[in-house]
């Protein structure tokens, strides 16, 4: 090897140094991943893949009065949600967290829940609530299932009533050929067959 | 390939229209010669079909980025596993399958009743014919062709939508298209018998095994989206009465009418009309479902299947009702029932009044999906019809059929006596009513969960009456040990006994439903090392300790962690990781919004069940949600359940189709003679 070059001993020795001396360094590179319970949190390598940047929660994201308000208010992303569902689902929505900033500013100016109800209808119409008022052409939706099974219900029985005092058909016309058994054994055979669930 | 599956479609087209005027006319006429041309038009469409299949598969496993549609739903990166559930992701590649399996269950029900129910198969050739040169129509007709060709070809597909790569959205969606396509075949059945006037048993036996095989797909497809929801969406529950979630309900309430009001048929010869309309109205209601899904008519979560084909099958809706029940019409005369209701408490009264709540549920349950229409028709405001809605409406009446499923297993069928009465429902009336003393007492005061807890232990308590007297009876005859007496007692009365099993999941599904009323949440933002504390409806104090996030790559995502400690009265139980999932194509390109992956920790008691919601300024500081959900693997074990019983019903053997053919008709028979005698 030529004289005036780095030797491999020398290149091995300067290598060795310099690994020996960057450790510090580099165990300095990590210190913002924070552990538990130690100092501010780190900070992330890439926080556009986080989607995007939330607020801490306040109490009032908590409050259990909110929320009751927020399920009777449909959310109009397109999501089909109610407001408070939608806001803890799809964390990417950005219209359910503006509602819900609309109900805590309306009852922190002191308004009751049918208020704020209200303030949200008078600016969307009625499509905003969850479930239609129970009013006018709306009730036809709450009350016609129930009222519809129930007069089928009082039908059904009345009809079942009639049927079961109507004297019996005649015996059709039997497609196989008659069975010569008496009255008792074809009762114990069909108690049998009933048994078997055939 | 792609060439050779749309000359397939073509092909299958073609096939499709010959099989329905061949089926038709041949059903007609007589001529042997149209009726076989018929049946091997439904083979020769099946197989035109898979090729097709076969060549959207081949395209989408090749990525050729210039077919529009495995540009759409699928990329380079994006796992095998969802590479091939792709081809039923979109909307042209779900009607491809539809027309496949439609095509196959066809051609099975051609070659598994080819001898015995002949006369009815040309014109079961014919439906089946008709509703795949449907869906073949749209494809070719209404832009929804899976092979149509783009102008250019993209360097890597948009990938499939992030909350589509779960695995209960491999099997989920196929498994309710299989509920749905499989109801024609019972459909097709029943309109061959219409059409042919032979309305007598030999129908309802050809169809038996249909009925309850599509009746377990909707089930098993019902559930796989519940679980789905729960898992991937991230609100915490799994039923959110959705119109899409709806449309797969409707089928499966009027299908299991129909299993319990074709026993009466079976045995006693009435319900004809009833059973006729009941196999009409669930395959109308699955096309119905097709089209809600389909026409984004009415807003739903499910929005990712939208387009314009919906009116197509509106369209179809329409004229397939018009002609089924003209026919229904004409028939009404040849469908009296051959004998009458002999009492009012009888196992026949209390299946009309099950079939009376199941049919009444179904018909909530369209009109509350309906509702926003007609008020907008005839008030002209739109309304939004959502959970609170569907659930002050159809709690009331599920309870009242939950009840009901234990009731009518105790009335004999015919008639019963006062003291049968009392000896059949002494145990389980007890059992209910200390159930319900024991949560009274125990402080439960939400009225709907103690009553599906009080009534599900009443019916889980016939259940097992039911089993113990089978099994004693056995012991007693034939002096086998109770564990084999039960056996038998399941293996030699599937239908009966498996019916009982599909109850008991019922009441397991009830009773799991019941839990969600203690259902706890709060939000939390924690930096690491700090924690948040929830009570669970047990009692128990959970701790969850942030520990960090963490940021590294996946296949096709960039992923965003956070861990999290969880420890129940001050013991840890383990670690829990919820995600946000930034996915990307295969150049590294964002192809969604980040999607959110919930940690869930599950025991039979409860699930923990974690949210990563966002970081705060992009540091470690995290906003979580944390929810208690109480009983939520009862669902899924009541699903599994509800299918085993399904499974055990359906389960090949217990006699010849001859036999049972016998036995239906004979059971009728034997009821008329003993009257007339």
């Amino acid at each position: 090897m030529d004289s005036g070059g780095v030797t491999r001993r020398g290149f091995l020795a300067v290598a060795t140094g310099l690994l020996t001396a960057y450790p510090p360094i580099r165990l300095s590179a990590q210190s913002p991943d924070s552990l538990p319970g130690t100092g501010p949190s780190g900070k992330l390598w890439d926080p556009s893949r986080a989607g995007r940047p939330f607020e801490p929660v306040r109490a009032a994201d908590n409050d259990a009065a909110i929320q009751a308000i927020e399920k009777q208010i449909h959310c109009t992303c397109g999501c089909n949600l109610d407001v408070y569902t939608c806001r803890t689902t799809d964390f990417t929505c950005g219209t359910s967290p503006a509602m819900h900033r609309r109900v805590v500013a309306l009852a922190e100016q002191g308004k009751s829940a049918q208020q704020i109800l209200d303030a949200f209808v008078q600016q969307s119409g009625v499509a905003i609530l969850m479930a239609p008022p129970k009013r006018g052409f709306n009730l036809a939706g709450y009350f016609v299932p129930s009222v519809l099974i129930l007069a089928a219900g009082v039908v059904l029985t009345l009809v079942l009533h009639r049927w079961s005092r109507a004297p019996l058909p005649a015996a059709p016309a039997t497609r196989g050929p008659q069975i010569p058994a008496s009255p008792d054994e074809l009762e114990r055979l069909r108690r049998e067959l009933d048994r078997l669930s055939v | 390939m792609t060439v050779l599956g749309g000359l397939c479609l073509w092909l299958a087209f073609l096939l499709g229209v010959w099989g329905a005027l061949a089926g038709f006319v041949g059903g007609r006429s007589g001529r042997r010669d149209l009726e076989q041309s018929a049946r091997h038009a439904v083979f020769a469409m099946c197989a035109a079909l898979w090729v097709a299949v076969a060549a959207l598969e081949w395209a989408l496993f090749h990525h050729d980025f210039n077919v529009e549609y495995v540009a759409a739903y699928t990329s380079r990166n994006l796992p095998i596993f969802y590479t091939w559930s792709a081809l039923y992701a979109g909307q042209k590649g779900s009607l491809l399958f539809w027309a496949s399996v439609l095509s196959l269950f066809g051609s099975l029900a051609m070659l598994l009743t080819a001898r015995r129910h002949r006369a009815l198969l040309p014109y079961v050739a014919g439906v089946v014919c008709t509703v795949a040169t449907f869906f073949i129509s749209v494809m070719l007709f209404a832009q929804a062709n899976p092979f149509h060709r783009l102008a250019y070809t993209p360097l890597d597909g948009s990938g499939l939508n992030p909350q589509l790569q779960n695995p209960g959205m491999v099997f989920h969606p196929p498994m309710l298209y299989l509920g749905y396509i499989s109801i024609t075949i019972p459909f097709a059945f029943a309109m061959a018998a219409l059409l042919s006037q032979r309305l007598d048993v030999d129908w309802l036996v050809a169809i038996r095994k249909w009925t309850l095989l599509s009746w377990l797909f909707l089930s098993v497809g019902i559930c796989l989206g519940m679980w789905w929801a729960y898992v991937e969406l991230g609100w915490g529950g799994y039923w959110a009465w959705d119109p899409v979630e709806n449309a797969s309900l409707l089928p499966w309430l009027t299908m299991t009418a129909f299993l319990h009001s074709v026993m009466i048929q079976e045995k006693r010869g009435m319900l004809k009309k009833w059973n006729l309309a009941l196999i009409i109205g669930s395959w109308l209601l699955s096309i119905f479902g097709t089209f809600i899904t389909r026409s984004g008519v009415i807003s739903s979560v499910h929005s990712f299947t939208q387009s314009n084909v919906g009116y197509f099958f509106l369209f179809f809706l329409i004229a397939a009702a018009t002609a089924s029940f003209a026919v229904y019409a004409r028939r009404l005369p040849l469908l009296t029932a051959e004998t009458r209701l002999e009492s009012m408490v009888s196992r026949e009264a209390s299946f009309l009044f099950n079939n009376l709540l199941f049919v009444g549920i179904a018909f909530s349950v369209l009109w509350g999906t309906l509702f926003p229409i007609l008020s907008e028709l005839v008030q002209g405001t739109k309304v939004t019809v959502g959970p609170p809605f569907f659930n002050q409406v159809n709690i009331p009446l599920g309870l009242a059929l939950l009840a009901l499923t234990g009731i009518g297993p105790l009335i004999a069928w015919r008639r019963a006596s006062l003291p049968n009465l009392r000896r059949q429902f002494a145990v389980p009336v007890t059992v209910g009513g200390f159930a319900a003393l024991v949560l009274l007492v125990g402080g439960m005061r939400d009225l709907y969960a103690l009553m599906a807890i009080a009534l599900g232990a009443f019916v889980a308590a016939t259940v097992v009456q039911e089993f113990a007297r089978g099994a004693r009876a056995r012991h007693r005859q034939y002096g086998e040990a109770y564990a084999l007496a039960l056996g038998r007692l399941l293996g030699r009365n599937r239908r009966r006994y498996g019916g009982y099993i599909v109850h008991t999941g019922m009441v397991v599904l009830f009773i799991a439903f019941a839990g969600m009323a203690f259902k706890t949440e709060t939000e939390a933002t924690l930096r690491p090392g700090e924690s948040a504390v929830l009570k669970s409806p047990y009692g128990w104090t959970y701790t969850f300790t942030h520990l960090g996030v963490s940021q590294y790559d996946a296949l096709n995502r960039q992923v965003t962690a956070a861990t999290l400690e969880v420890a129940r009265d001050g013991k840890r139980l383990g670690v829990l990781t919820t995600e946000k999932r930034q996915h990307v194509d295969g150049l590294g390109r964002p192809t969604f919004q980040p999607s959110t992956e919930v940690g869930i920790r599950s025991d039979l008691r409860e699930d923990l069940y974690v949210v990563l919601a966002g970081l705060v300024n992009g540091t470690e500081q995290a906003v979580f949600r944390f929810t208690i959900n109480p009983l939520v693997w009862w669902v899924w074990y009541g699903g599994m359940i509800v299918a085993l019983g399904g499974l055990i019903v359906m389960w090949p053997g217990g006699g010849s189709p001859a036999v049972k053919r016998a036995q239906a008709g004979y059971a009728v028979r034997l009821v008329g003679e003993h009257e007339g005698g």
